[in-house]
């Protein structure tokens, strides 16, 4: 049947251009959320900073405390991995690779017959570990893309109650850095207990004189208290922050990719439809010619004219 | 002085003033005027007055942090600072309910506590109450 092939071409084109359509704008709006993500990491720094300093500076200054958020375990056993990926598909290897990191960490921490908690950030955190028969502590989603202060908190009082009441031992979080708009990289970072304050003030160049001369309320060590619980929240809607960053980039990158490809595949079944169309064509004419060679007439003329006004109407 | 609102997410509010008013933990009512001492404190929950340098006094409700004072300027870093004119009341009124409502079941509950304050200086800021409860 001359054309079949044609058709079908015609209509995978034309499917294919219709999902080019789509990666395309979900390429765009990825575009605009990687921007409007980076605006907020930047519109989040003076907080972390001016706390960030104020600690150091304390911590140089002599203030030390005896708080539960600082309470080292010699033997580590019992740890909890706070997982952050998405809530969706479709950004390349954002999930992937952070689900892969985490379950690399959990099994370790098997194998030297010590117990996991793990919170999951994001559906598809909670779908892989479930999946796998993985026991899930706690699930959060429906934020990853978008995540607020708020929802930081939620994570963070979860964490702390199972932290302070000695139910795990250590925290670790894993997430996705924004390093920039071409490279994210997924990190394991200890999360609980915090630096003791000594290294704080040595690490983050907490300046010693900086506060001198500074009257507390209720006084340094009572604000350092304070500031602590503070911290672990800043630090865990930070790496929200970057989380929901490295995912929009990854997924501008994906729907890119892919309407690369789409383009591509078109201009091959284009090229192929083409050969398909020609194909047909030389095909009819090599019929018609054949058809005319075997009607054996000597009157050229009256060969075409029948020809041209049917065969069959020709008694 | 230069006054500034600085919450996690934001900065809030950023401006001119000739005195701030705020409460701290364990110090009550403080109020820093242009050249006060170099300061720290933890704030707690509570309605922070700023007089503008055009007269203008701007009313906020905070929820805790601290506040931090060098040189000539006043920074306030809070969870949240909300101008009295932007208060949603029928949302503070309904978490006052709900915290209220979770105290009622767990009167230890620190969380509920810290909702049931955050609520009430909302209200009070808003200039739906007198002055907070007696808690």
């Amino acid at each position: 049947m001359p054309g079949g092939a044609e058709r079908i071409l015609r209509r995978r084109i034309g499917s294919v251009s219709n999902t080019k359509k789509i990666t395309r704008a979900m390429e765009l709006i990825a575009a605009t959320r990687v921007a409007r993500a980076q605006q907020r990491a930047r519109a989040a720094r003076p907080y972390s900073e001016q706390l960030t300093g104020v600690i150091e500076n304390l911590a140089a200054g002599g203030a030390d405390v005896d708080h539960p958020l600082l309470r080292e375990v010699e033997n580590v056993e019992r740890v909890a991995f706070i997982v952050c990926a998405g809530d969706r598909g479709l950004a390349g290897p954002y999930n992937a690779q952070i689900l892969r990191s985490a379950e690399r960490e959990i099994q370790a921490v098997r194998s030297d017959g010590g117990d996991y908690r793990i919170l999951a950030i994001g559906k598809k955190v909670v779908d892989y570990f479930t999946f796998r028969g993985y026991n899930i502590d706690s699930r959060f989603a429906g934020f990853t893309d978008n995540p607020t202060y708020e929802d930081a908190r939620d994570v963070a009082r979860r964490v702390r109650e199972l932290f302070d009441s000695g139910e795990v031992d250590q925290v670790d979080l894993l997430y996705t850095e924004f390093v920039s708009l071409g490279t994210q990289r997924p990190v394991v970072r200890r999360f609980l207990p915090l630096e003791s304050t000594a290294v704080m003030a040595g690490e983050g160049g907490g300046d010693q004189a900086a506060l001198a001369g500074f009257s507390f309320e209720p006084s340094a060590e009572g604000v350092l208290e304070d500031l602590l619980p503070r911290y672990v929240e800043a630090r865990l809607f930070t790496a929200l922050l970057d989380a929901a960053a490295s995912e929009h980039a990854n997924r501008q990158r994906a729907m890119k990719a892919a309407t690369d490809n789409a383009e591509e595949l078109i201009v091959k079944l284009s090229r192929a439809m083409n050969r398909a169309r020609q194909e047909a064509i030389t095909t009819e004419i090599m019929e018609i010619v054949s058809g005319a060679e075997s009607l054996n007439t000597t009157d050229e003329e009256t060969n075409i004219e029948t020809l041209m006004t049917g065969a069959g109407d020709r008694a | 002085m230069q006054i500034e609102f600085v919450s996690p997410e934001d900065i809030l509010y950023s401006g001119q003033a000739t005195q701030v008013i705020a409460r701290t933990r364990g110090g009550g009512d403080i109020a820093f005027l242009t050249g006060h001492e170099p300061f720290i404190g933890s704030l707690l929950t509570c309605e922070a007055r700023v007089f503008e340098d055009g007269g203008d006094v701007k009313r906020f409700a905070v929820r805790g942090g601290f506040v931090s004072v060098t040189g000539s300027t006043v920074t306030v870093l809070s969870d949240a600072a909300v101008p009295a004119a932007d208060i949603d009341v029928v949302a503070a009124r309904s978490d006052l309910a709900d915290a209220e409502a979770a105290l009622e079941a767990n009167p230890e509950d620190a969380y509920a506590k810290a909702d049931r304050d955050w609520a009430e200086v909302r209200l009070v800021t808003a200039g739906e109450r007198d002055t907070a409860g007696s808690h």
